[in-house]
């Protein structure tokens, strides 16, 4: 009855000890963390963390961090991944490969979780985060405090996956966790409880999220500055908030009724007493569909910056890009069944949404025509950036195609849930959503830290991904036309095999790139005098945020700019309009920082964890906590301050490098100063 | 060195007639998966109409207007062009129609549940995905087998698809399109296959620990073949009932064939009702498909 009490479910024996390649997972990500809190405690740099950092509701702050949460759910996702493509190169015949079913199961579900949860999402979050607010002159986003809220709940969540390898399992039903699969019957075990409750409280995070910046971007634009006159990349994030307002509650709610079903015994989804597998399908792709757009647009919006930045050209058809983003949104809501035409909803059913998926092409490919058009008599520089973005446009052309062959339902009952739709969602997700936030990363990483990445271990990167790429999934599009089904442990075929191990030959270029990458930020750290950029428009851009410096001031712009045109700072570049403000200043209200934040998130954690195991007392008590700590946050009248006109001024005049939040370091003040 | 060479050869084997090729997908040996290649292929043309410019353009755009490339013409300001826009928004239309049409058509006529036209009689087979193997019934002939399905080559098949477990989904590459199995409910799909062999069927829908050790070998066998490998097997001892159904309901992977010689009547409705206890009684003698299930709940 005690132990009940406080521990529930959870026994000395759901650590995995026995288990040598999960504890040595464990084992290094306790040390590298072990390693981290050290250093950060040897350099004193605690209260600095705490103060300038967690406690942050800066959306650039913010939008830093969120950008290492996903490199570091990046790493986790990749390391699942060459586990599974090294597993499987093994698993023919009788060599089972070197994983226990039970084990290669979690690891593929793993690996879906976390790279569209944890890594896409606080990927584009975090680059949204940092430049939509600079990009329509704004101070801050509408609700900064709420911002810091979204952040903790989605690191919460990525805490309670990590927690999952070291503490029980994770899902072993895929990262869709259809039931009955994933109904207490057939997974008793607390794997699809840590799948459930990490999606639950990060979706939760991203929802808050979606209302802050269509909020933001609805109400906080510079004057001037019109919905036609909006950058692109806003542009694509409000569409994008939209799409997450509209689908995140439908994945609240069907996780939810899973949840009843595994913890009240309740019969939504089970097999028998009248429940209905076929409506998870359904709900789950009502909000997954959407979402793959929802990581999609937002890297659409990055090409479109970075396209015409480095053809050093307008871009072409703007209100076409617009109109294109809206289309895409608007179809991305009838399109779901396509995820299961064979689930028998007959001819008139399928032929719908298989007509429907087909009209998204046309938009894509308007898009796809303008970014060739913007290139199309420019003066094309070969930057990362740009590298990024025509590795994107081959490859995504390759993948739109694959995609549309999926759609038409004949075709899909022979590749449905074979290696070419593995192949396929790679090739629309790799180049159209992570080739864009690199390119974003790269493009915007001198506007966030004041120095520039070096561009040889960028490109090295490039190449690395790209042809890795392409060594890596090509060949499965040939094994699903040999008729090899996705998520297989172990087969029998033995023609199979060389392509596994091409396609394994492929990830190891692309863990080259990875390295590539990491290599170039410790690269370009070292050399960051050489990299600096004094005139905050490195690029030669042409949207709002080139005309601060960089890194910006915390209060972004000193003066609130006001917006003529299209391309406002290159217009304002062109006809000489100075764009840095001019004293006299005047007060700036700010938000003050708070740690309620950092509280709700960390009571977040608990209350995942608790409900994982069973252990309803500290679940109650963390819920009550979160609900205290909003109760507290609310009736705080002490939220803001102004900050004086001599401070702006003194902050201007010295430069915002020196600038600093409530005077005490600026982005890249941890970096040098570490 | 020999076995190097026996693994890397069939990398060189294109889809071709007359033997298996390792493509299962492009060496159709039925009329239902043909026309499913045959359309995969027609779609894949028409989407290079679009496919190939891009590339093309990307790479050449990419090239020619280089900024080193000072000779070439450079216009900073060119940022619209209505001959472009409407290029670019109707071609790709005018590909979607004729791909939609096509979507309609073929949607229509490879829909799974529709039966197959031949004037041979077709046979029926009740298919029961179970942890982790295929239970086959033929209720006209009264045998079952467990992982081996035997069929007459040229006839068409009417498979009543059902699961005893989660959802899973029924495929033979070779011989067409796929379906779930779901409990509680049923799905039909018709196939015919019009050459002898053995080939491959599956579950690719990941169905928990057993799932990879879940498939089994389809024969087509001729008219005669078929009649005396049901007369062979009715010689047999094992009766499929309730009791042997929950033997074989233990959770087992690469199950070896198994035959029985008998089957209770109305198995295969038993396990159906099993799930769905209500819903046959209403819907009187109409099978439950997934549509009329939702119906019959509301």
């Amino acid at each position: 009855m005690f132990q009940s009490v406080l521990f529930g479910k959870l026994t000395i024996e759901s650590i995995p000890y026995e288990n040598p390649i999960i504890m040595g997972a464990v084992g290094a990500s306790a040390i590298l963390t072990l390693m981290l809190l050290g250093w950060v405690t040897q350099r004193g740099q605690w209260g600095y963390l705490w103060r300038e950092w967690l406690t942050s509701v800066d959306h650039k702050r913010i939008g830093v961090m969120y950008l290492i949460l996903a490199g570091v759910m990046m790493l986790r996702g990749f390391a699942d991944a060459i586990m599974m493509r090294i597993h499987q190169a093994y698993a023919e015949g009788a060599g089972h490969g070197f994983l226990p079913p039970e084990h290669y199961d979690q690891i593929f579900s793993a690996h879906g979780t976390i790279m569209i949860i944890f890594v896409a999402m606080p990927f584009f979050i975090g680059l949204m985060n940092y430049i939509v607010p600079l990009q329509i002159g704004a101070r801050d986003v509408a609700f900064p405090f709420l911002n810091s809220v979204s952040f903790w709940l989605t690191a919460a969540s990525a805490a309670l996956v990590m927690v999952s390898l070291a503490i029980g399992d994770f899902s072993q039903a895929g990262w869709s966790g259809y039931p009955p699969l994933s109904e207490l019957k057939f997974s008793p075990g607390p794997g699809v409880d840590y799948w459930i409750w990490s999606l639950q409280l990060g979706g939760i995070g991203t929802l808050l999220t979606g209302i802050n910046f269509f909020v933001t971007i609805l109400r906080m634009r510079a004057p001037g500055m019109s919905y036609m006159k909006l950058p692109v990349f806003t542009w694509t994030i409000l569409v994008t908030t939209v799409l997450i307002m509209m689908s995140f509650p439908v994945l609240t709610v069907t996780l939810a009724l899973l949840t009843l079903d595994r913890y009240l015994d309740m019969h939504f989804f089970t097999t028998g007493m009248g429940g209905n597998q076929m409506m998870f399908a359904n709900l789950f792709w009502i909000w997954g569909h959407p979402e793959v757009y929802i990581v999609i647009l937002p890297a659409f919006g990055i090409f479109s910056e970075v396209v015409p930045t480095f053809s050093r050209k307008k871009l072409f058809g703007y209100a076409s890009m617009v109109y294109a983003s809206i289309a895409i949104a608007l179809l991305s809501f009838v399109v779901w069944l396509h995820h299961f035409f064979t689930m028998g909803a007959g001819a008139d059913v399928n032929a719908f949404f298989g007509i429907a998926t087909m009209v998204i092409a046309v938009p894509t490919g308007v898009k796809v025509f303008n970014w060739l058009f913007t290139m199309y008599r420019g003066r094309i520089e070969f930057t990362t950036p740009m590298l990024w973005s025509i590795g994107f446009i081959i490859t995504f052309a390759v993948g739109g195609m694959t995609g549309v062959l999926l759609s038409v339902p004949g075709a899909d009952f022979l590749l449905h849930n074979s290696e070419f739709l593995v192949a396929h969602f790679h090739n629309m997700l790799i180049p159209g959503a992570l080739f864009g936030y690199l390119a974003g990363f790269s493009f915007w990483f001198p506007k966030m830290f004041g120095f520039r990445l070096d561009e040889k271990w960028g490109k090295r990167a490039f190449w690395s991904w790209l042809v890795g790429f392409y060594v890596a999934f090509m060949p499965l599009y040939a094994l699903g036309f040999m008729g090899m089904p996705r998520r297989l442990v172990h087969y029998d075929n033995p023609i199979w095999q060389p392509y596994l191990l091409v396609a394994l030959f492929g990830t190891f270029l692309i863990a080259y790139g990875i390295f590539c990458q990491i290599t170039q930020i410790v690269v370009s750290v070292r050399n960051r005098e050489a990299l600096r950029d004094k005139t905050g428009d490195v690029w030669n851009s042409h949207s709002l945020e080139w005309s601060l410096p960089s890194p910006p001031p915390f209060y972004n712009f000193a003066k609130i700019p006001h917006v003529d045109t299209l391309d406002a700072f290159a217009h304002m570049k062109e006809m000489g309009i100075p764009h840095r403000a001019q004293a006299p200043y005047a007060p700036i209200h700010m938000p003050r920082n708070s740690s309620l934040g950092v509280i709700i998130g960390a009571f977040t954690f608990n209350f995942g964890f608790a409900m994982v195991w069973h252990i309803w007392l500290p679940a109650a008590a963390s819920l009550l906590a979160i609900i205290i700590a909003i109760v507290a946050r609310a009736s705080d009248e002490d939220v803001d301050y102004m900050l004086s006109a001599e401070e702006v001024a003194r902050i201007e005049k010295n430069g915002a490098s020196a600038s600093a939040h409530n005077s005490a370091g600026s982005s890249s003040d941890l970096i040098t100063q570490g | 060195m020999k076995k190097l060479w026996t693994t890397l050869l069939p990398l060189l084997w294109l889809p071709s007639a007359g033997y298996c090729s390792p493509w299962a997908l492009l060496d159709p040996k039925g009329p239902i998966a043909a026309d499913e290649k045959h359309l995969i292929l027609t779609a894949f043309a028409l989407m290079l109409i679009v496919v190939i410019p891009v590339i093309v353009m990307a790479l050449a755009f990419a090239w020619k207007y280089r900024a080193s490339n000072t000779g070439a013409t450079y216009a900073p300001k060119w940022d619209n062009s209505h001959t472009v826009e409407v290029v670019v928004w109707t071609v790709p239309a005018i590909i979607v129609l004729i791909l939609g049409t096509l979507v309609w058509r073929s949607t229509h006529a490879l829909t799974p549940e529709k039966p197959i036209e031949s004037s041979v009689k077709p046979l029926t087979v009740e298919v029961v995905a179970m942890n982790w193997k295929w239970l086959f019934i033929y209720p006209e002939q009264g045998v079952a087998s467990v992982n081996r399905l035997v069929i007459p080559k040229d006839t068409p098949v009417d498979f009543r698809i059902t699961s005893d477990t989660v959802m899973t989904s029924f495929f033979i590459p070779r011989l067409g399109g796929q379906i779930y199995a779901m409990s509680g409910m049923q799905t039909n799909l018709n196939l015919l296959a019009d050459q002898t062999g053995t080939f491959r069927g599956l579950n690719t829908q990941f169905s928990g620990e057993g799932f990879a050790g879940m498939h089994f070998e389809t024969d087509v066998a001729s008219a005669e073949d078929f009649a005396n490998w049901i007369d062979v097997t009715k010689k047999g001892d094992a009766r499929l009932d309730r009791l042997s159904l929950a033997k074989l309901e233990n959770p087992s992977e690469n199950v070896q064939p198994i035959y029985f010689s008998s089957v209770e009547p109305d198995l295969f409705q038993a396990i159906l009702s099993k799930y769905a206890p209500d819903t046959p009684n209403r819907l009187a003698s109409r099978c439950i498909t997934p549509s009329n299930l939702i119906q019959a709940q509301r």
